[in-house]
């Protein structure tokens, strides 16, 4: 009996260990769900972040460069325990309920994965705990590249980086941006984004249950490294756009000078401006309310956003166009007694000679002039109507970029405002409206709206006599080689280009006996116009347009001062300016323009209601 | 190799050879549990010490090889009682660790009596049941045979180990096979079999479906009325323990325990409580593939994402580290070596030394079953260690013991007389 129990436990033993084997080989041969679940868990996949591109100046100046930003962050919140949570506290200087806080965040982002502690660590917190983060067990830190700048300037050229929101995320055409991604949400920062943020890499690595790294994953074979983004040269002046920021502080308006040749943009500034550094990630939580709150708008970038009449600016442009369209020629004369009469509408010249031709008519801004050469193109006999006359007169301004967005390569362009023929079909009533409805428009104002950079594009056609290359700001992309397409395109403007000297030469007399005679550089010949634009709601806007030298130009600028005054008193001089700073950069300091360029930087223009809700802490270091 | 320690005796070569690839692979396995990369070699931390006490165990062989092979029998139930004492001494001194009280702290080294109690207890065993006229009809004997075994279960529960305590369950294998009546086996297999059935249908089902299968049998077998009485006095056994089990595992088990039965019955999915363990040991060996993810290289080991894994957990090292090939092998390593002392059991010529031998057999094959099956989730989760490669000195050391002596009463069993019974 004994023996054939022997034999009894004897079998079930090796039958034990035969379903062993059996059970043993199920999970570990036949089924590979286990070899997953344990990569999934022992497994981290780390991004590497690439350096993101520099941005040097058209001297290759460095303007902008990356400045890591710590996040501490939990490897896996649900699992961390042991540690000093007073040593812990004391170190990052928080109290433990808001530890506590702060742990219960992470938790509800992310459970079981990694999950952000405390974001932006400042630098010296973050050395300070880097030398003892052994000690607490399941933290570490996640290093992001955020940007720093060499010169407070230029912030709406630049533009900033933000935090990858969720719509950006769902839109992405390729798999590329994570949640808590950076990516660039203005400026050159935005519209170069792709060139700019290089290529991300990955590393794989075993962590512990702690998430502590334990080693790197077959000998990091699968690890890729980043590629850093490529450099941009911006076609900036960072010196010129500096002097001009300065000339416009504590002013409302803009700058936009272009080179003619390239259409490469030298400067362009939205006064007032913010200091680039003050909307980093970093800083621009703290600072961001306090800009959207200050009605001077400092976000605002007023230089392609902000539409303004063109007002007496736009004269030569109409000059042009009533050449071309034969409304007028070069030796075309109107008498203005100081008024234009419009059945019982007066409407106000300036006193200047009776007898007024081109030249005279551009010099001394007349009215009556352009009131005249607007009707006569209105009225010519190869029109039918009015329609077809207006849309004619249109589409000369449209080849001049007017009404269109340019396709700038700095984000929040506007077309500005250039109505078509049925807007008035449905003011007037269908077909029922005539030259004397819209004679305003002749002298840049009424329905018309052009940002500083169509007015300064319009400058450089002047410039080039007919035609422009679409304003940018990009020069070189590095280890490309090439720049958008477009930017590369001549435009022809619809003026042919034998009618240019004649306004060239009305705009040189602008400088030299006309409304900025008393503005003359000496050496360099100046072709201008200024402007004063009615502004309904205050002061008038100061304006003006000009390019220089008047032969081979090198420069086209635009300047528009809000509720400043008459053009020729704070537009015409800061453009001046501008073009002496570009032309012969030693040259001011020593003429006698010192004061002239001392009263342009400390006058403050700001209107007094907006002056108390100003916040100077955006502006400074 | 041939040792002779007293004339005309030597060590079984084959458990010897056996015994010596367990321990290899238990020291091997305990280094690359707690191996921290660049950190330790074999000789420190815990390995080092696994080392240490292997070495301790083989200076205690000696001498238990030096002594008189009578020694044993005639000083059996005084080594019972003296680690019975020890058992006492622990709950009375006793280190309390982790909720259990069941370590006695002398210096620097911890010592676990719970671990030499099951050595102790086989002495006691196998002297009682080779009393010559021993027979299982004997009452007092019976009670005896109880006592000694029920006297360190109780005391080991008393220390909050529950686990050690089931391992006394080993001894019924013994008398199985020392002739006691199948019928309390079989009746103890039933009763788990309804245990498991009430905890997955619940009590009221599973006595539903008794009543109901009772009616169907008395509709075919109404005319005989002999098998009605018996037959219904069953049934009243079996509902009366369905309904017990129900109550006391919704009553008496605490959440802990009723969600480890649970788990291991897949009645619950828990991977974060309970179920942890079993879950990550069951992931750490089935990412081992068919040759494992080679020594000192198992991420989750590595990770440390199973606690305890150096002590009862450590079979998931050999699972991901060795794969099925080396996991295999362990089991066959382990079931060779039980079936061996088997042997050794039955060819000795005492019937004391058969029994010892077959107890320690039985016990190492209750530890193996329990160990892995536990790890590969075909067992609820009982802490017992895996003996020779989990960590902890007085495992290594107690079986150690248990193991030398055995092997030592085989070694002389040659001076023995042909026992009596077979
Ligand atoms: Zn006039």
């Amino acid at each position: 009996m004994n023996k054939q129990r022997t034999y009894i436990i004897n079998v079930a033993v090796v039958l034990v260990g035969l379903i062993f084997i059996f059970r043993l080989f199920q999970i570990q041969v036949l089924d590979d769900k286990y070899v997953n679940i344990a990569e999934k868990i022992s497994l981290r996949r780390q991004t590497v972040y690439p350096q993101r591109g520099l941005i040097f100046d058209r001297n290759d100046k460095l303007i902008v460069y990356n400045d890591p930003v710590y996040d501490l962050m939990i490897a896996v919140p649900i699992r961390l325990k042991g540690i000093d949570t007073t040593a812990f506290c004391a170190l990052l200087q928080i109290d433990r309920s808001e530890f506590d806080k702060m742990l219960e965040r992470a938790k509800t982002n992310s459970y079981r994965g990694k999950s952000v502690f405390k974001r932006n660590v400042s630098n010296l917190l973050y050395a300070r705990l880097q030398e003892r983060l052994y000690e607490f067990s399941g933290f570490f830190f996640e290093i992001r590249q955020d940007r720093n700048y060499k010169y407070n300037s230029a912030a709406h050229v630049l533009g900033y980086l933000g935090e990858i929101n969720k719509s950006e995320l769902d839109k992405q055409e390729e798999e590329y941006y994570e949640q808590g991604d950076f990516n660039g949400k203005k400026g050159v920062e935005r519209f170069y984004e792709k060139e700019l943020r290089g290529v991300k890499g990955e590393q794989y690595l075993y962590v512990d249950k702690f998430g502590v790294i334990k080693g790197s994953y077959k000998e990091g074979k699968l690890d890729q490294d980043a590629i850093d983004g490529n450099n941009l040269h911006l076609s900036i002046d960072i010196d010129l756009q500096l002097y001009g920021e300065q000339l416009l502080d504590n002013k409302m308006g803009s700058v936009v000078a272009i080179e003619p040749s390239t259409g490469q943009i030298l400067a362009l500034i939205s006064s007032p401006f913010y200091n680039p550094a003050k909307f980093n990630i970093q800083n621009r939580g703290k600072y961001y309310t306090m800009a959207i709150s200050d009605p001077t708008k400092p976000i605002f970038n007023r230089a392609v956003s902000a539409p303004y009449p063109p007002g007496s600016t736009f004269k030569p442009l109409m000059a042009l166009v009533g050449l071309q369209d034969e409304a007028i020629n070069k030796q075309t004369h109107f008498g203005c007694p100081g008024f234009y009469r419009l059945g019982r509408r007066i409407i106000k010249c300036h006193p200047h000679a009776f007898n007024t031709g081109l030249q005279l008519s551009i010099a001394s801004s007349c009215n009556t002039f352009y009131c005249n050469t607007f009707k006569n193109m209105m009225q010519l006999d190869k029109y039918e109507n009015s329609e077809e006359s207006y849309n004619a007169w249109r589409s000369y301004l449209k080849s001049f970029g007017v009404g269109d967005k340019l396709g700038i390569d700095v984000s929040s362009e506007v077309s500005g405002w250039l109505k078509d023929a049925a807007y008035y079909d449905k003011i007037y009533g269908n077909g029922s409206w005539k030259y004397s409805n819209i004679i305003s428009l002749s002298f840049g104002q009424g329905e018309l709206g052009l940002t500083p950079v169509q007015i300064a594009n319009i400058a450089a056609a002047i410039a080039n006599r007919g035609f422009y290359y679409t304003p940018h700001v990009v020069r070189k992309i590095e280890n490309m080689e090439y720049i958008p397409e477009k930017y590369l395109v001549k435009n022809h403007t619809k003026i042919s280009p034998s009618h240019f000297d004649a306004v060239v030469q009305g705009m040189q007399e602008v400088t030299l006996s006309g409304t900025a005679s008393h503005l003359v550089i000496p050496g360099i010949a100046i072709a201008g116009k200024t402007g004063t634009v009615q502004n309904p709601h205050g002061k008038n806007h100061s304006a003006y347009m000009a390019f220089a030298p008047v032969i081979q130009p090198k420069i086209a600028i635009a300047v528009v001062v809000e509720e400043a005054g008459y053009g020729s008193s704070w537009a015409a001089p800061i453009a001046h300016l501008m073009i002496e700073k570009y032309l012969m950069p030693d040259s001011v300091s020593k003429s006698s323009k010192v004061d002239l360029e001392r009263k342009m930087m400390e006058s403050d223009l700001i209107p007094l209601k907006y002056k108390s809700q100003r916040n100077e802490a955006l502006y400074g270091k | 190799m041939k040792l002779y320690m007293e004339s005309k005796s030597r060590i079984d070569i084959v458990s010897l050879l056996l015994f010596l690839s367990i321990a290899l692979l238990g020291i091997a396995s305990v280094y690359s549990a707690t191996y921290e990369s660049g950190a330790e070699s074999l000789w420190q931390g815990r390995s080092g010490k696994q080392l240490m006490w292997f070495g301790v165990s083989a200076a205690v062989g000696v001498v238990i090889f030096l002594l008189n092979s009578n020694f044993f029998e005639l000083f059996s139930m005084y080594i019972y009682v003296t680690f019975m004492i020890l058992l006492i001494v622990v709950l009375v001194i006793g280190a309390d660790i982790n909720g259990a009280r069941s370590w006695i702290r002398i210096g620097s080294i911890s010592i676990q009596p719970s671990e030499f109690a099951k050595y102790g207890t086989s002495f006691a065993v196998a002297s009682l049941l080779s009393n010559i006229g021993f027979s299982w009809q004997n009452r007092k004997e019976l009670i005896q045979v109880a006592a000694v075994i029920l006297i360190p279960m109780v005391l080991i529960v008393l220390q909050g180990d529950t686990g050690s305590a089931l391992v006394f369950l080993s001894f019924f294998l013994v008398f199985y096979r020392e002739g006691l009546s199948p019928v309390i086996l079989i009746v103890g297999l039933l009763a788990i079999l309804i245990f498991i059935l009430t905890l997955i249908f619940t009590s009221f089902y599973l006595c539903s479906a008794l009543v109901v299968g009772f009616l169907v049998f008395y509709a075919f077998t109404y005319t005989n009325k002999k098998i009605i009485v018996p037959s219904l006095i069953i049934l009243s056994i079996a509902i009366f323990f369905s309904l017990s089990v129900q109550f006391l595992f919704d009553n008496v088990l605490q959440e802990h325990q009723q969600k480890r039965i649970q788990v291991t019955l897949n009645l619950i999915e828990d991977n974060r409580g309970a179920g942890y363990n079993v879950n990550q040991s069951k992931i750490a060996i089935g990412s081992g593939s068919f040759t494992g993810k080679g020594f000192l290289n198992g991420s989750h080991t590595k990770g440390n994402f199973i606690p305890e894994q150096e002590t009862d957990f450590i079979f998931c090292t050999i699972g991901e580290e060795g794969g099925w090939a080396i996991s295999a092998l362990t089991v066959i390593l382990f079931i060779a070596f039980i079936l061996r002392l088997y042997h050794l059991a039955r060819r000795a010529k005492k019937k004391f030394k058969r029994i010892f031998i077959f107890s320690l057999a039985s016990i190492i094959f209750f530890h193996v079953l329990v160990n892995i099956g536990m790890t590969i989730g075909l067992m609820p989760v009982i802490g017992i260690p895996l003996p020779l490669i989990s960590y902890g000195g007085s495992s290594v050391l107690g079986f150690c013991i248990f193991i030398f002596t055995a092997l030592k009463m085989d070694a002389t069993r040659d001076q023995d007389l042909i026992s009596t019974y077979s």
